[in-house]
């Protein structure tokens, strides 16, 4: 197993000088290509500040201390020009809400190939290609026509299988996905698990996955981490965890899950 | 029968859109009916319909035999306050200025105006499960998840005959969503009162639900009793939206995903998949 991205003792604090508060305590994660490493807990606990961490994503006042290595270089040490370098190139991300991370005024193929060009320094031409080949890997019906519209011409479904064609344009090492099922309808969301797992497979993707709901996690991780209060309480496989679970907490999560019960009903 | 709430070829529309086409639905005392859907398959708007928050454009809506006043700016007719609202956000139906003890103690009062006797409000606080001297505190000191306790002890506290909740328990924690929706249930049950559930979470409504009836697009095209259609979905799009929970049982099995976004075949009618019964012999 490659690791591709390590994160150790990374510790988040927000809010004012005054009044600084701990959100995430001491993580420490190893994410393998080809895996998804998923992230649960319920909110609050600290899942999405983790992964923003990384990005460096968080606001200007917060203090993270630890590190997030991809390869040679710590994410957290890196100014913010050469932050921007790698996120969207080498560490990549997909949000809950597709339409954070699309312009609704400019078309679908314009948004993929300026970020090929940019990042990849593509012409052209070359870029509407690859473009046109991203969005019909995601399955986005229609690819060449996909690329001269809006972004609000598309369903929600859609809408996220283009988030996911632009977070891949530039082939990243690394995908953060913070909840990128949740907006979804069930159906929908089916849909895009099987395109996750698909493209982690055969890209060799590592991937962070944060997800409070536990039958997609079951779905799709290979190695699940449980967070509460910013720490993180177990982790281990996928099977591990569900089956067997060590820690109280994740035992009680699991018990509280609509399957573990005995229907009212019947 | 005991029947609360008749729903006859409710039509509702938003300008040239149709988002309710025609659903017809009963309800009794002591029952829990579930609406399931995508979002936008009309299940809302028809719980809108039904509490008088939307005019139908066309058919019926009936509460022991009389139809829904429309809500206006004005108090509701007493007899009315028998339908009790709970939404997806607590937000929306708590006032952030008031105790949330004199809030309760509105349910309490709608109750004795139409003539029936209510608990004190601390002691609907302890039947949602939360400390009966909070009744001082405001919403704003509580967590989400206690603002929907809240808010049903609110509408229970009022003795309702039919609880619409629309949602209610999505923007609590996953870990809780579960046990509130069994105390729901219960606290409806023991009050004699009927329900009606509109939930995109299924393992949910299994476990809560008397019936369920599937909209797709506006129609319903499969109901009957929940354990019957569970366990033998007719419907194309029944069998979809069932087939594609993800169960959390750590064995890595992907939901079976729909070969398109929309096959044609969900929007067809299958009058067999209509009002099923359990056979008895």
């Amino acid at each position: 197993m490659t690791t591709m991205l390590t994160l150790e003792n990374l510790t988040v604090e927000l809010g004012p000088k005054d009044a600084r508060r701990q959100v995430v305590r001491g993580v420490s994660l190893n994410l393998q290509a080809g895996r998804i490493q998923g992230l649960a807990g319920e909110s609050g606990s600290g899942k999405t500040v983790t992964a923003m961490a990384v990005l460096g994503l968080l606001p200007a006042s917060a203090r993270v201390t630890g590190s997030a290595r991809l390869g040679e270089v710590d994410l957290t040490s890196l100014r913010p020009r050469e932050l921007n370098r790698i996120r969207g190139r080498r560490v990549a991300m997909v949000f809950q809400d597709p339409s954070a991370s699309l312009h609704p005024q400019i078309t679908i193929g314009a948004q993929l190939t300026d970020h090929l060009r940019h990042h990849l320094g593509l012409k052209r031409k070359a870029a509407q290609r690859q473009a046109m080949e991203l969005l019909a890997r995601v399955k986005v019906p229609h690819p060449q026509e996909a690329l001269s519209r809006f972004p609000h011409q598309f369903s929600g479904g859609q809408r996220q299988r283009i988030a996911i064609a632009i977070a891949l344009a530039c082939d990243p090492e690394v995908l953060l996905a913070d909840e990128p099922t949740t907006a979804l309808d069930v159906t929908v969301q089916a849909g895009i698990l099987h395109l996750l797992r698909e493209l982690v497979d055969e890209r060799d993707l590592a991937v962070l996955l944060v997800t409070h709901d536990l039958g997609v996690m079951s779905a799709v991780a290979d190695d699940v981490a449980v967070m509460r209060d910013g720490r993180v309480v177990e982790s281990g496989t996928r099977a591990q965890m569900f089956t067997d679970p060590q820690h109280p907490y994740t035992r009680q999560l699991l018990e509280a899950m609509p399957d573990a019960q005995e229907s009212e009903v019947l | 029968m005991n029947e609360l709430l008749k729903v006859e070829d409710l039509v509702v529309r938003y300008g040239g859109m149709t988002a309710v086409d025609g659903m017809s639905m009963s309800i009794r005392a002591g029952e829990v009916l579930a609406l399931v859907g995508e979002s936008g398959c009309g299940k809302s708007s028809t719980a809108r319909a039904v509490v008088g928050m939307e005019r139908p454009a066309e058919g019926t809506v009936l509460f022991r035999g009389t139809a829904v006043p429309p809500l206006g700016l004005r108090r509701r007719r007493t007899e009315f306050t028998a339908i009790q609202m709970v939404f997806q956000d607590p937000n929306s139906s708590l006032n952030p200025r008031k105790r949330v003890g004199e809030q309760i103690a509105d349910g309490v009062r709608a109750a004795q105006a139409r003539g029936l006797n209510s608990a004190r409000p601390d002691s609907w606080l302890e039947a949602v499960g939360l400390q009966p001297e909070m009744t001082t505190r405001y919403p704003h000191q509580f967590s989400g998840g206690q603002r929907q306790r809240i808010a049903i002890a609110r509408a229970l506290a009022a003795k309702p005959d039919l609880i619409v909740a629309d949602e209610p328990i999505s923007a609590l924690d996953a870990s809780s969503q579960a046990s509130v929706a069994a105390m729901m249930r219960r606290l409806c049950l023991e009050a004699g009162a009927g329900m009606l559930f509109i939930s995109h979470d299924l393992s949910v409504v299994r476990l809560m639900a008397d019936r369920v009836m599937v909209m797709y697009r506006g129609s319903v095209v499969e109901s009957g009793p929940t354990p019957l259609v569970w366990s033998e979905p007719v419907h194309p799009y029944t069998e979809a939206l069932l087939g594609a929970i993800p169960h959390p049982d750590g064995r890595g099995v992907l939901p079976a995903a729909p070969a398109a976004e929309a096959p044609e075949e969900w929007a067809s009618t299958l009058p067999e998949a209509l009002s099923r019964q359990v056979e008895t012999r």
